[in-house]
């Protein structure tokens, strides 16, 4: 009876460790941060791309307004990719669109920009790359939608002809 | 007078090197509890990313402000979510990581200790 009781306990331990590695096994390894909708922009003040500036996070994003922060490098190959699509929603004028040049040196964003245009409202220099992660980025390209002082969307990579379509619809 | 001058020179020379010391250990303890989100399995105190060397500045600033060692996991935590820290919290989705191991523990513990009664 003692060995019996053994015997379904060992089985029963292994059955639950299979079942924990077999469930384990389809989970991807590879993790990105959890998209948090509706949290408060970060405070931070930073200096604008082209005047040297400081400026307050309270001043770039008044709250009754559509702001999408675009964080770009003239280095990131994708960024090329969305460039176009920015251009065309800048033109809305609905949404103001506000860039953040990560990690970047400023002669080679300035060619970056005279080649494709320059759709970006107000640029913030970052250099460092601090800025990028107080907005809980961790690449480029990233983007952010903000309305009333809050993020409604957060869109990791390049933005799609379709992802520019749903931000037109939600600042309708 | 001179020479006590000089030796004031000394001592605040070396009292800062100390707070300097002191801060890159803190620091070299937290970025080796903080995960590379880019390249996975590295710590930000071993990886070289583009990533990794931000949040590194990102700390030092962090200490400059005066925040704790707590506080700026915290910081991170609530960018990121909590698997950007090594060590895991408590909490209802790690109390089974962290109770299991002592359940475990204290049943051997208990078969051991029967066993042992047994022969006498």
């Amino acid at each position: 009876m003692k060995n019996r009781i053994f015997l379904i306990s060992i089985i029963s331990i292994f059955i639950i460790i299979f079942v924990i590695f077999y469930k384990g096994l389809q989970n991807s390894n590879v993790y990105t941060p959890e998209i948090k909708i509706n949290n408060k922009i970060p405070e931070f003040s930073a200096e604008l791309f082209y005047s040297k500036k400081l400026i307050d996070s309270s001043e770039l994003f008044t709250l009754d307004k559509f702001y999408l922060l675009n964080i770009w490098s003239s280095w990131c190959v994708p960024c090329r990719q969305e460039h176009s699509l920015l251009m065309s929603l800048s033109k809305s004028k609905k949404v103001n669109v506000i860039g953040i040049n990560y990690k970047d040196t400023k002669n080679n964003a300035k060619f970056f920009l005279n080649e494709l245009g320059n759709p970006y409202e107000k640029i913030i220099f970052d250099k460092e790359g601090i800025h990028a992660i107080e907005w809980g980025a961790y690449g480029v390209p990233e983007s952010f939608l903000i309305h009333n002082g809050l993020i409604i969307r957060k869109y990791i990579g390049p933005l799609s002809e379709q992802l520019i379509k749903e931000i037109e619809l939600l600042i309708k | 007078m001179k020479i006590l001058r000089l030796f004031f020179i000394i001592f605040l020379i070396f009292s800062f090197s100390h707070l300097k010391a002191n801060n890159d250990e803190i620091k070299n303890t937290i970025t080796k509890n903080l995960r590379c989100l880019i390249c996975q399995g590295q710590s930000i105190y071993d990886s070289d990313s583009e990533f990794a060397n931000s949040i590194k500045v990102l700390v030092d600033k962090k200490l400059t402000d005066g925040l704790t060692e707590n506080q700026i996991y915290r910081y991170f935590e609530d960018k990121y979510g909590e698997w950007i820290l090594y060590d895991p919290l408590f909490n209802k989705n790690t109390y089974f990581l962290w109770l299991f191991p002592l359940l475990i523990f204290l049943m051997s513990g208990a078969i051991i200790f029967k066993n042992f009664k047994k022969p006498n």
